[in-house]
């Protein structure tokens, strides 16, 4: 089945949890033991409602205080489709998981409580959403119930949101309005006749009519080898195939390639998977591949069409989300993975902080913290073979790896 | 025959993606092999991950003891089969040399025994990477797990203080000690793995199976009776057509009344189903934090 892949964002009481919670309540998702169990601690802290964040808020320390702190995954299906939904923090402190979260995903659900309007993190949220090209986004009003299900309150806040679209520099992003109250259950799952004058499509119609998978005609084939297959048993003694995911656009047997470093050419002469023979290979598939010669080739290499080379530099800029409390400094050093390809990077230049309320950006600024997304030109050990983030954004993103303490503090988008 | 095009299955490919990230990462991985369904998926993804080469890892089954016995005999005919390399550690060891205590009194189980004989096992063959088949629907804790989870050298999960994971970057990095939990079928539910079953056509223990086994009722649910339960005078053994849905050991799962016997029979009924997978599990029942606790331990 197909998988729809939805990240939620929004400030603290927003009502994030509380419309998973309706989602799965409305889908039937929940199951007996569950819903007792929401029951059950609702009742031991004192709610006469079913707290739903019960449901995804799974560690100890979030249900004593009572917030989100990391992303916790949470899986309902329909008739025509599976979907992972990716509910994040709303907390500023934990923006960076709201990275995480949104990074895989095609969706974006955003929510405003209707009775504050746009806030600082509604702003924040959206650009995250917009740096990261996320296709999709659903701007869902909730709490409409307080503000008496008001058409004029939607129209204000749409408004409000409709000035920070115009100032977004991902112009493909497909926005969508929803009036909602998680609480009550309107326009979640069928439409609300508390909201008449509402003629859009509820959130979970919205959701199941978002393509799954949406590639750019733009982008190109590209192929990041994770390890060569050499058996080296009797039945198989010469083979050798190449391991590894295909971004971008599909491969065919027979299509002429190069090889990145070495720019060694050759030519595809078998796509193979647990013993099929494949003509083709689609995009986002693990396989493997047979060249038609011996080459040389290890992991981090990479197999791309001749005709179509990547960018091939020692030299990268990146828009950067930092997600360590070290902060970022220019001179630092870090591993740069990118994909399954590790080489050096040095910290040449801070060139902006960029700030997140679409105000503009910080220049001079001489290091980058916690949360902060900034413009930063690098120098690498080795060259890597990448595509901008905006044409391809497998092969256009990476993370930067702390040498002493190993942590993944920072993901860029490469320029 | 050379004519199709492959398309990818999304959870099939972001499996195979992440055991060959594992092999390539890692120096000695290990495949957490309990003989249940989820290890038996994971081990088809392996097959498929390196074929024509042989799994690259051995298999780990930390014994309880406390087998079912149609597990045990099923585990050792596929490794047989497929030959793979398989470790076996007894919880039995560490209770007689008093290393952990055995629980008392009729709940008593070796479930959360395993996690010691299991850090045992990794400090013995110094394992990095250790895989298993928990899946992020399972149990509200399972649902903040990364993919790549680093343990420290005490075995503990830091459930506050994860590594971000992004797009499909897996970062293995750690120090010596150090290992990382690795599971790559996080983002399957309970029906995908059926699903998978049924289109790869997986040999799966009968026991789960609609089958007639003695059995006995506690707390509304039907526990098998074994050897290794006390039971009170109260509780009576009657003989029932069940299944199990999840098999842990023999102590800490319950059985379900069904007469599925087919893997279609099966899809079904848990489509129907009101009750969760976990909701069988004697060792989740024994707290709201049950799961978290064991994970903070060192259990996987």
């Amino acid at each position: 089945m197909e998988v729809l892949k939805i990240a939620t964002a929004g400030s603290v009481d927003d009502g994030k949890s509380t419309l998973i919670g309706r989602l799965l309540y409305d889908t039937k998702s929940l199951t007996d033991d569950k819903l007792q169990e929401i029951e059950r601690s609702s009742k031991s802290k004192g709610f006469d409602y079913l707290d739903f964040s019960l449901a995804t808020d799974g560690l100890v320390a979030e249900r004593e205080q009572g917030i989100t702190i990391d992303v916790a995954h949470i899986y309902f299906s329909t008739n025509t489709r599976s979907y992972i939904i990716a509910d994040t923090p709303g907390h500023i402190e934990y923006t960076r998981n709201m990275v995480t979260g949104a990074s895989t995903s095609t969706v974006s659900i955003i929510l405003i409580d209707a009775r504050k309007g746009v806030i600082e993190q509604t702003y924040r949220h959206f650009f995250i959403n917009q740096l990261l090209q996320v296709k999709h986004v659903i701007v869902a009003i909730n709490k409409m119930d307080l503000v008496d299900y008001s058409e004029e309150v939607f129209k204000e806040i749409k408004a409000d949101f409709d000035a920070l679209i115009a100032r977004s520099t991902f112009g493909k992003q497909q926005i969508h309005f929803v009036p909602i109250s998680a609480l009550q259950g309107d326009n979640i799952v069928s439409s609300s006749s508390n909201t008449n004058w509402y003629e859009g499509a509820n959130v979970l119609s919205l959701l199941e009519s978002i393509p799954t998978k949406e590639v750019s005609k733009k982008s190109r084939a590209r192929f990041p080898v994770q390890q060569v297959i050499r058996p080296k048993t009797s039945a198989f003694h010469d083979y050798r195939a190449y391991a590894g995911k295909l971004y971008g656009s599909s491969l065919k047997v027979g299509d002429a390639i190069t090889v990145l470093p070495s720019k060694t050419q050759s030519t595809i002469k078998g796509i193979s998977f647990f013993g099929d023979h494949y003509e083709e290979v689609e995009e986002g598939a693990s396989i493997s591949l047979q060249l038609e010669h011996d080459i040389n080739i290890s992991r981090g290499d990479m197999i791309v069409k001749s005709d179509e080379l990547p960018g091939i530099d020692k030299q990268l800029r990146a828009y950067v989300a930092w997600l360590d409390v070290k902060s970022l400094k220019p001179g630092a050093k870090f591993i740069l993975q990118h994909g399954v390809h590790r080489v050096l990077a040095r910290v040449e230049k801070i060139e902006k902080v960029v700030s997140t309320d679409f105000s503009g950006s910080l220049f001079g600024q001489k290091q980058v913290d916690l949360n902060e997304i900034a413009s930063v030109s690098f120098k690498l050990n080795k060259a890597i073979y990448y595509d901008a983030y905006n044409e391809n954004p497998g092969n256009g993103s990476f993370i930067l790896i702390d040498e002493l303490s190993n942590h993944t503090s920072g993901v860029g988008f490469i320029r | 025959m050379q004519n199709k095009v492959f398309k990818a299955n999304q959870l099939e490919s972001e499996s195979v993606h992440i055991f060959r990230e594992v092999v390539a990462q890692f120096e000695r991985p290990v495949l957490l092999f309990s003989g249940g369904k989820d290890s038996i998926t994971l081990v088809r993804l392996a097959q498929k991950a390196f074929f024509p080469a042989k799994i690259p890892f051995p298999l780990l089954h930390v014994d309880t003891g406390h087998n079912f016995p149609e597990t045990i005999a099923f585990r050792d005919k596929l490794v047989e089969e497929l030959g793979l390399e398989l470790i076996v550690r007894n919880v039995q060891v560490a209770i007689d040399s008093g290393k952990v205590r055995e629980e008392k009194g009729k709940y008593a189980s070796r479930n959360s025994l395993q996690t010691v004989t299991l850090l045992d096992a990794i400090e013995e063959f110094k394992f990095d990477a250790c895989i298993g088949g928990a899946r992020r629907d399972e149990e509200k804790s399972r649902a903040k797990e990364r993919i790549f989870s680093v343990r420290d050298d005490f075995g503990q999960w830091d459930e506050k203080n994860q590594r971000p994971e992004l797009f499909d970057m897996l970062n293995g990095t750690i120090e010596l000690g150090q290992n990382v939990r690795v599971f790559p079928i996080s983002n399957w539910t309970e029906l995908d793995v059926w699903h998978y079953i049924k289109q790869e056509e997986l040999e799966i223990p009968s026991i789960y199976y609609s089958h007639r086994r003695n059995t006995f009722l506690r707390d509304g649910m039907i526990w098998p009776d074994s050897d290794f339960i006390v039971k009170d005078e109260i509780e009576s053994v009657e003989s029932r057509q069940v299944r199990f849905r999840t098999v842990g050991d023999m102590t800490c799962t319950a059985a379900v009344g069904s007469a599925a016997d087919s893997i279609d029979e099966i899809i079904a009924e848990i489509k129907l189903s009101t009750i969760s997978e976990r909701g069988a599990r004697i060792d989740d029942q024994r707290s709201e934090a049950a799961m978290e606790q064991r994970k903070q331990q060192g259990y996987f």
